[in-house]
Parts: C-alpha cells; sequence; structure tokens
C-alpha cells in the first residue's frame, strides 16, 4: 500500500465575487521514502494540493490517505515548509526551530538537545540566541527547514522552498537540504517552478496542467547508482539530466490539455 | 562581525560629526526653551505685555513655591498622574481585552463595528455630566473620563494590529496543529507588542486630557482643577504655573512609555 493516496480530489474556493475551481480530479500514490517533485503553471494548484494533504482545507470531493487512513485535520506525521521562512522575528533562532514542539507540547530537555545539535550539523552553531534579522536568508531557510523537521514528520511538504532566495543561495541551500533529507529518509513532496531543481532532487516528477491542476504527466527520474540522492549538484552534471529537462520543459510549454 | 577597534580614522570622525551634531540640536532645543521664558519675563517687565493677564516665569515659579510651602503641590501632581496613570492603565487593559474579543469572533467583531466608530468620533467631554451624575464629583469620575477619552483608541489601534497579522504566521501555526488560543499568545500578542506600545504613546496623552476636562468638571484637587480655581480668581500666576507643569507631567508620561518600549521591544536593534 503507498504511504499517500491522492483519490480523484477536487477543490473549489468560494469567494462573494466568483468560484475557482483550483483542482479537479486529481490523483496521484506516493510511496514511501519516494522524493517527489510537482512543477506546474502559477496558480495551478500546486499549494492548495500542499494545503489538502496537509490537512488545512477539506476537498470538495475525493479523498486522501495516508498510511491507509482518512486524513481529516492535521496530523504530526506530517511536516509542511510553507514558500517562506515566517521566522517570528521576536523569538530566537533556537525558540523559532522549537515553535513546532512547543505546540505539540514535546518540548522536552531531550528534544531541545536534538534541535541544538541539528542547528549546529547545519552550520548554524553561536546564532541559537540571534534574532532572525541577524541571518541571511539561506540561514533563515535552514532555520525553517530545522523548525519543521524538529517534529519528526515522515511525510515532507515543502512549496517553493528556495523561491525566496538569490539563485546562488538557492544551490547552495538545495544542496543542504538534498543532503540532509537524503540523512532523515522520509517521504517528501516538493513543489517548485524551477524545473531543474526539480529533476535535480526528484525520484518523479509531475507535471500539472493549468487550473483547474490535474496531473498532466509524470516522469520517473533515473539517473543510475552512481548519482544517489546525497547530492543534487552532481545530478545537474549527468547526461541524462537535458533529456528530462527539455521533455519536461515540453510539457509545461504546451496547451494542450 | 567588525570589532570597534576595527574602525579607520575616518569613520570615527564620521561618528564624531553626528555626535556634535546631535549634541548641537539638544543645545538650539534648550536655547529655545530658555529664550522663550527669557523673552516672556523681560516683556512683562518692561510692560510691552499686560503682567495681570500674561503672568511671568518669575511669578509662575512663585505661584509653585508656594503651593509647595503650604503642602498642596504634591497632592494636586499626586491627584493628576494618579488619576491618568489609573486611567490609562484600565483603559489600556481593558481596550486590550475587547479588542482580542474582538479578534476572537469576527462575527462579534462586524456587529459591534459600527458602534464603536460612532463611539469614536463622540467628543468624550460630553459625557463629563453623566458621570459626574454616577459617581459624584471626584476622583472616580476623573477617572471615568479618562478612561472614555483613551479606551476606545485602544480598542481601535490594537484590534486593528490583530487583524493585520500576517495570515501565513497563523498557516504555519496551523500546520504545526495549533489551537486558537496558542495562536493567540504565540503569534497575535507578541506580534502585536509594537502596535500596543504606539496605542500606549496615543493613550497616554489622551487619558491626560480625559483627566484635565473631569477635573475641570467636578474636582477638589489636581492641576486642572488648580487651572480653573486659579481662572476663576485671575490668578494668571497659577493658572501659567500649573499649565508649565501640565505640560512637565505629559512630557514625562511619555517618556516612561518610550522607556518601556525600549525595555520590552528588544529584538528590534
Ligand atoms: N483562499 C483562496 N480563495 C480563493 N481563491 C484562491 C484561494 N487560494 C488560492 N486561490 C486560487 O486558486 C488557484 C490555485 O492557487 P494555488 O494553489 O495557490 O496555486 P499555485 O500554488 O499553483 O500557484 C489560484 O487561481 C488562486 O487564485
Ligand atoms: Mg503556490
Amino acid at each position: 500500500m503507498a504511504k499517500l493516496v491522492i483519490n480523484n480530489v477536487s477543490l473549489k474556493y468560494h469567494t462573494v465575487e466568483d468560484e475557482i475551481e483550483a483542482l479537479h480530479n486529481f490523483n496521484l500514490q506516493v510511496v514511501a521514502k519516494e522524493f517527489i517533485s510537482i512543477v506546474g503553471p502559477s496558480g495551478c494548484g500546486k499549494s492548495t494540493l500542499l494545503s489538502l494533504i496537509a490537512g488545512l482545507i477539506k476537498p470538495t470531493s475525493g479523498s486522501i490517505f495516508l498510511d491507509s487512513s482518512p486524513i481529516s485535520g492535521t496530523t504530526q506525521k506530517i511536516g509542511y515548509m510553507l514558500q517562506q521562512d515566517y521566522l517570528f522575528e521576536w523569538r530566537t533562532i533556537l525558540d523559532n526551530a522549537l515553535l513546532g514542539l512547543e505546540v505539540m507540547h514535546r518540548k522536552t530537555g531531550e528534544s531541545i538537545t536534538r534541535v541544538k545539535k541539528m542547528l549546529k550539523d547545519y552550520g548554524l552553531s553561536g546564532f541559537e540566541n540571534s534574532y532572525p534579522h541577524q541571518l541571511s536568508g539561506g540561514m533563515r531557510q535552514r532555520v525553517a527547514l530545522i523548525r519543521t523537521l524538529a517534529t519528526e514528520p515522515d511525510l515532507l511538504l515543502l512549496d517553493e522552498p528556495f523561491s525566496a532566495l538569490d539563485y546562488q543561495t538557492r544551490l547552495a541551500v538545495g544542496e543542504d537540504v538534498c543532503r540532509i533529507l537524503s540523512q532523515h529518509q522520509k517521504t517528501v513532496i516538493m513543489v517548485t517552478h524551477d524545473i531543474s531543481e526539480a529533476i535535480s532532487m526528484a525520484d518523479r516528477v509531475i507535471v500539472m496542467t493549468p487550473r483547474p491542476g490535474r496531473v498532466k504527466s509524470e516522469h520517473v527520474i533515473d539517473f543510475g547508482p552512481e548519482y544517489d540522492h546525497g547530492s543534487c549538484l552532481k545530478r545537474r552534471e549527468s547526461p541524462r539530466f537535458r533529456e528530462y529537462f527539455t521533455a519536461i520543459w515540453k510539457e509545461l510549454n504546451t496547451n494542450e490539455r | 562581525m567588525n570589532g570597534k577597534q576595527g574602525y579607520s580614522l575616518e569613520h570615527y570622525k564620521y561618528l564624531r560629526r553626528i555626535r556634535a551634531r546631535k549634541r548641537i540640536i539638544l543645545a538650539m532645543q534648550i536655547l529655545l526653551l530658555v529664550s522663550v521664558f527669557a523673552l516672556w519675563e523681560a516683556a512683562a517687565n518692561y510692560g510691552w505685555i499686560n503682567q495681570f493677564i500674561t503672568s511671568k516665569p518669575s511669578r509662575a515659579w512663585m505661584a509653585a513655591v508656594n503651593l509647595f510651602n503650604r503642602g498642596e503641590l504634591w497632592r494636586h501632581l499626586g491627584y493628576t498622574i494618579g488619576e491618568t496613570v489609573l486611567g490609562f492603565s484600565v483603559g489600556t487593559i481593558a481596550g486590550i481585552l475587547i479588542a482580542a474579543m474582538l479578534w476572537w469572533s469576527d462575527f462579534v467583531s462586524r456587529i459591534l463595528d459600527p458602534y464603536i466608530v460612532i463611539l469614536n468620533s463622540v467628543p468624550k467631554v460630553a459625557l463629563g455630566p453623566i458621570f459626574i451624575v454616577w459617581l459624584g464629583t471626584g476622583l472616580n469620575a476623573v477617572v471615568a473620563m479618562a478612561i472614555a477619552t483613551s479606551i476606545i483608541v485602544t480598542i481601535m489601534v490594537v484590534h486593528n494590529g490583530f487583524r493585520n497579522i500576517d495570515p501565513n504566521k497563523i498557516k504555519l501555526m496551523h500546520t504545526f496543529g495549533a489551537s486558537r488560543l496558542q495562536i493567540f499568545t504565540k503569534v497575535v500578542i507578541p506580534a502585536s507588542v509594537p502596535t500596543m506600545i504606539a496605542a500606549l504613546k496615543v493613550s497616554v496623552g489622551l487619558s491626560l486630557v480625559g483627566t484635565i476636562v473631569g477635573e475641570f468638571l467636578g474636582s477638589k484637587a489636581g492641576l486642572g482643577y488648580l487651572i480653573v480655581y486659579g481662572g476663576q480668581i485671575f490668578n494668571m500666576s497659577l493658572v501659567m504655573a500649573a499649565v508649565i507643569m501640565l505640560s512637565t507631567v505629559s512630557a514625562l508620561l511619555y517618556y516612561l512609555v518610550v522607556l518601556l518600549e525600549r525595555k520590552v521591544v528588544k529584538y528590534n536593534h
């Protein structure tokens, strides 16, 4: 049985002016430890999909199962990293990283030690007591990742996690995230609009149609055994990278549905 | 991180220039104040203005010393400061609680919205006689005036601050399964500290207005009482002394809020 099953999910947003169908009959199965990238035109319902999986909103029709049980509301099994870091400027870096644990009443001596170790491992030692404005964009994004990982979710949702960063930082943080995630062995669904990023990190890339979003096509990414998840940069140099890129790029640029 | 020793000579020169400029501005400010008082004193002494209706600084000073000698100065000051602080503390705390209630229930907030706007535009002075009938002349009515003048603005400013918090910060809390109370205590309140301080800066001044109006309308003590009493017996020196003290009290209270701000909002600098 798959880790996550998304079954014919549709979602309509209602506002006074209009009704917007963001997703229409969306289907996807994700197996444990798989890394899925989702690409699609902006406004096609990618963030909506993640919010549905996270249990923040309910589908208009269809159902979503995590470990065979239907999703109803948020669960501690899922970690959701938003598009920007949204660090709280009044909290120190350590307190920001501990936010999730605190909300879940799981802040203990043991978990604090663990988070401090993560901060150290991911190049943030010495910044525990700094405030967010003292950190660079890349560092802040790593704090946000630690905040998400600290609650030890087994399914990770990443919504354009690097879009707020400049290109150079983006590559560096992407590389860090690759390394960190390959250590943690999580199931990951990452939304991005950067095709290279999607290919370099994923086992499978899902291309979505314009709104209302559905799966348009999927591409299994296989660079062969010598390119494991440890380094995304290395994967970018593989000869197959170009092929995948061209195929997905074409998919995204043809309007037929 | 650059250590202090690591700066160049030009940087020290730059810093010195900035500090010198600050000192000159402060000196000019003091000079301006002293000149106004000196001019006032001179104008009265040389008969350019009528001392009987303008008084002069030395006489205002004597009036204050007189009050002090009769042991009344501290009583009047104490009343005004006490009533103001009481009024704006109660007004701020109640105002924040009401704003919290409005944040909690958007439904209630929509219902009350027009009434709050109307209450805000009603001149609170008009409520004075009502308070006096209900609470009698004296401390209670004055404090009620101080609360009435400041609470509505506090409610409006703080509620607005609560509502303008980045919804993504709240979404982030939801991803961790946070309860509404957790969202309130861990996001809404801390994110609104600067707004609450801003509300405090406004309401401290408004409470003082309320206090003085309350003292005008019915009291036997306080700077507002001194001003009205001095006006009635044509003792302009007493009036001027009270007005100058009032300005000082107002500046002092504002400065206290600024101190509080520096103590509370640490993460900004
Ligand atoms: N809360 C909302 N109310 C109404 N419409 C919304 C809301 N959130 C998103 N939408 C609309 O739904 C569509 C999909 O949005 P979203 O999932 O954010 O797209 P993406 O993340 O792929 O850019 C967009 O057209 C957007 O305008
Ligand atoms: Mg989005």
